[in-house]
C-alpha cells in the first residue's frame, strides 16, 4: 500500500517538473553511454587480444637449446645444451601431463621460387601435431602435413597466407609447385589468415612448413631448434617445466636447478600476466567512465537538493496533513532512483544498440581486426546497474534526508 | 466533569538564535472541551500560531505538558505525531497552503494517501467533501484556476479529510473579501454544529463572536479565557 501511495505522489510530482528531470536524465543517459563503451572497447579489446594471443597456439610452451651457468658432476659451466630428435619421445614417455610435444627446425634465406617470384623465406620442419598446438590450420581445398608424409619424408609445403598471396597472387597455391633452393616441392594447403601477437622464429603468415623428417634429410641439421608442448591442464605448466629441466638435466648432465641449461617460454603464464594487463587497462577505462557518470550523479544530487529547496514548503504541506518524515524520505529517495533508473536504461539500450550496430557493418580493417569491436558483455551490464544504483541511492538518500528532517512549521513558512 | 478535548499546563516554547534564547509561549494553561469553538485572540508576536501549532502537534513545547484526548502528545515521537496529524487534525492556514500543481480534487486527497485509504474509498471520500463544500463542479481545477473563498473552502475540505476530532484555523479569512469570509465562517458553525471541534486564531472580532469562548493571549501568556468583552 506505502509504494502505490509514493508511485502515485511520485508521478503527480513528476508532472511538475517534466524539464529538469528530462535534462537530468539525459546527463545520465549520457554517463551510462560513456561509461558503458569505455568498459566495451575494453571488452572487445580484451577478447581479440586475447584470440590474437592463440594466433600462434593455445596454452603451449616453447623450448630452446640454452648454456649452463652452474658446474654439475665435474662439468664445467658454459656447455652449451642441445635438443635431438629423440627427445620429445623421451619427455613424452617421462612427464605423463604434457598431451603433445614435438620438435622444429628451423632456416633463413631459403630461396623461395614460383614462375618468375623468387623470395628469401623462413623454412621451418614440423610435425602433423603443429596443426593443433600451433594453430596451422588449412584453409578449404588444402590440408596440413601429416603423418605419412612424415614417414615418407615427401616433399610437401604448408604454407602461409601473407606468403601464398605473394608468391601466388590470385591464383590457388594448393597443387602447385615451388622450389627451395632449387628443390621442387609440392604445396599441400595455405595457412588460415590468423592475428598473431606472439611468435619465437618469424610469423607464421610468412612460413613454409615442410615435414621435418624431409628437413633434416635435406638440410642435415643435427639437433632441433625447438621442442614445443602442450598440457593436458594448462595449470600444470610449472609442474611440466621442473620435470622437463630433471628429465633433461639427468640425460644431458646439467643441474636441474640451472635455469639457463634450457629455455623454456610459457605462453600461459605469459597468458596470466596479459590479462592482468588486460584487466588493468580495462579498470583504467572503467574509472573514467566511472568518473563521467559521477558527474551526471552529482547533477542528480543537484538537482534533487534544488527540487527539495524549491519544494520545502510542499514538504511541510505534506507533513502538516500527516505524512512521516519516513515518507518525505522514501519519496525523494524514490525520485532519485527512478531518474537515475530511467537515464541509466536509455543509456544502456543506446549503448547497446551502438555496439550490435557498429558489429554488424562489414568495416575491413586491421585495427579492428588487431583492436576487436566494442562488446557488452554480462559482466560489464552488471557493473554499471550497481554503479547506477549505489549512485541514486547516494544522489537521493542526502537530500532526501534533508527533506525529512525539515521542521513542518519552518517549511510552511518558507517562501 | 467530562475529560478535557485539549489540556495544556505550563506549555513554555522557546527559540534559540545564537546565544540569544526567545520565549514565544511562557507557560500557557488552558482547556479546550470536546464540541467547543475557541477563538484565540491577541496582538501580533503575542504566540497563537505558536500555541495553535503545539496544539495541533506540528511542533513541540519546550517545556510542559500537553494531553490530547487524555493522551500526553508533549513527548511522542515524530512519526506518533504524523499520524495525530493525519487523524486527529485538521489544518487550515491563513495562506490555504495547497499543493499548487495539483487539483482540488487531488488536494483533499493527500491526507488519505497518508492514511493509506484505498483508491475507491478515497475517491467516494473526496467526492463528498467536495459537495460539502459547494465545489464538486471545481474537482479538476488547480489552485491557480480558483478564487481564494474555493480555495480555502478545498483546504477546509482536506482538513476533513480523514474525519479528525479537531479544526485549527489559522486567520482562515485573513486573505478573504468580505464575502467569502462569511462562506467560510459560516462552514466552520456547520462544522461546530455537527460536534467537531473548532478553534481559531482570528483579529476579526465578527468571527471571535461566533465562538463559544475566547482566550486571549499577550506576550505568550494567557491574558483572558472567557467571553469577548
Amino acid at each position: 500500500m506505502e509504494l502505490t501511495t509514493l508511485y502515485n505522489v511520485f508521478v503527480r510530482d513528476f508532472r511538475r517538473q517534466k524539464k529538469r528531470i528530462a535534462l537530468t536524465l539525459i546527463a545520465l543517459a549520457w554517463g551510462t553511454i560513456t561509461i558503458m563503451l569505455l568498459l566495451a572497447f575494453g571488452e572487445g579489446l580484451h577478447r581479440q587480444m586475447a584470440i590474437n594471443s592463440r594466433g600462434m597456439g593455445q596454452n603451449i610452451g616453447v623450448m630452446w637449446s640454452g648454456q649452463t651457468t652452474k658446474t654439475y658432476q665435474g662439468l664445467g659451466k658454459g656447455r652449451r645444451i642441445r635438443l635431438f630428435k629423440e627427445d620429445p619421445a623421451f619427455l613424452a614417455e617421462r612427464i605423463p601431463e604434457i598431451k603433445l610435444i614435438g620438435g622444429e627446425y628451423s632456416r633463413w634465406g631459403i630461396k623461395v621460387t614460383f614462375a618468375d617470384k623468387v623470395l628469401n623465406e623462413h623454412v621451418a620442419g614440423v610435425q602433423p601435431s603443429w596443426e593443433t598446438m600451433r594453430n596451422f590450420i588449412p584453409e578449404a581445398g588444402g590440408r596440413m602435413i601429416n603423418s605419412l608424409d612424415i614417414e615418407k619424408r615427401r616433399r610437401v609445403a604448408f604454407i602461409g597466407y601473407d606468403l601464398a598471396n605473394r608468391l601466388f597472387e590470385d591464383q590457388s597455391a594448393v597443387g602447385k609447385q615451388i622450389l627451395l633452393n632449387a628443390i621442387p616441392f609440392t604445396v599441400i594447403g595455405v595457412m588460415i589468415d590468423k592475428m598473431q601477437m606472439g611468435n619465437y622464429e618469424g610469423m607464421d603468415e610468412d612460413i613454409v612448413a615442410i615435414p621435418a623428417t624431409t628437413f633434416k634429410a635435406i638440410y642435415g641439421d643435427p639437433w632441433l631448434d625447438y621442442i614445443v608442448y602442450q598440457p593436458h591442464d594448462p595449470k600444470d605448466m610449472p609442474e611440466i617445466e621442473k620435470k622437463i629441466f630433471e628429465a633433461m638435466g639427468a640425460r644431458y648432465r646439467f643441474d636441474p636447478t640451472d635455469d639457463r641449461a634450457l629455455s623454456i617460454w610459457d605462453t600461459v603464464a605469459g597468458n596470466r600476466e596479459f590479462n592482468n594487463i588486460m584487466l588493468g587497462i580495462k579498470m583504467f577505462l572503467g574509472i573514467i567512465g566511472f568518473l563521467t557518470l559521477l558527474i551526471a550523479g552529482v547533477g542528480v544530487a543537484n538537482i534533487m537538493y534544488v527540487s527539495i529547496k524549491e519544494r520545502t514548503r510542499e514538504i511541510g504541506i505534506k507533513m502538516a496533513v500527516g505524512a512521516r518524515k519516513s515518507f518525505i524520505l522514501k519519496q525523494f529517495l524514490i525520485e532519485a532512483l527512478m531518474i537515475t533508473f530511467f537515464g541509466g536504461l536509455v543509456g544502456m539500450l543506446v549503448s547497446y544498440a551502438a555496439t550490435e550496430g557498429f558489429k554488424s557493418v562489414p568495416i575491413q580493417s586491421d585495427v579492428l581486426d588487431f583492436m576487436g569491436r566494442p562488446t557488452i558483455s554480462t559482466e560489464t551490464g552488471i557493473i554499471v546497474v550497481v554503479i547506477l544504483g549505489i549512485m541514486g541511492v547516494l544522489s537521493g538518500l542526502f537530500p532526501a534526508m534533508r527533506a525529512a528532517s525539515t521542521s513542518p512549521v519552518e517549511s510552511l513558512r518558507y517562501e | 466533569m467530562s475529560q478535557a478535548l485539549i489540556d495544556m499546563r505550563g506549555i513554555r516554547k522557546a527559540y534559540q538564535t545564537g546565544s540569544v534564547t526567545f520565549e514565544a509561549l511562557k507557560g500557557i494553561d488552558c482547556e479546550i472541551r470536546h464540541g467547543e469553538m475557541i477563538g484565540i485572540v491577541g496582538p501580533s508576536g503575542s504566540g497563537k500560531s505558536t500555541l495553535m501549532n503545539i496544539m495541533g502537534c506540528l511542533d513541540v513545547p519546550t517545556d510542559g505538558e500537553y494531553l490530547l484526548d487524555g493522551r500526553r502528545v508533549d513527548t511522542l515521537s515524530s512519526n506518533d505525531l504524523a499520524d495525530i496529524r493525519n487523524q486527529k487534525v485538521g489544518f487550515v492556514f491563513q495562506a490555504f497552503n495547497l499543493l499548487p500543481y495539483a487539483t482540488a480534487f487531488e488536494n483533499i486527497e493527500v491526507p488519505l494517501l497518508f492514511a493509506r485509504v484505498g483508491s475507491r474509498k478515497r475517491r467516494r471520500r473526496v467526492t463528498e467533501l467536495l459537495a460539502r463544500v459547494g465545489l464538486a463542479d471545481k474537482a479538476g481545477n488547480k489552485p491557480t484556476e480558483m478564487s481564494g473563498g474555493e480555495m480555502q473552502r478545498v483546504a477546509i475540505a482536506r482538513a476533513l479529510a480523514n474525519e479528525p476530532n479537531i479544526i485549527l484555523a489559522d486567520e482562515p479569512t485573513g486573505n478573504l473579501d468580505t464575502a467569502s469570509g462569511a462562506a467560510i465562517v459560516k462552514l466552520f458553525d456547520e462544522l461546530h454544529a455537527t460536534g467537531k471541534t473548532v478553534i481559531i486564531i482570528t483579529h476579526d472580532v465578527g468571527i471571535a463572536q461566533h465562538t463559544d469562548r475566547i482566550i486571549k493571549l499577550r506576550d505568550g501568556r494567557v491574558e483572558g479565557n472567557g467571553n469577548l468583552a
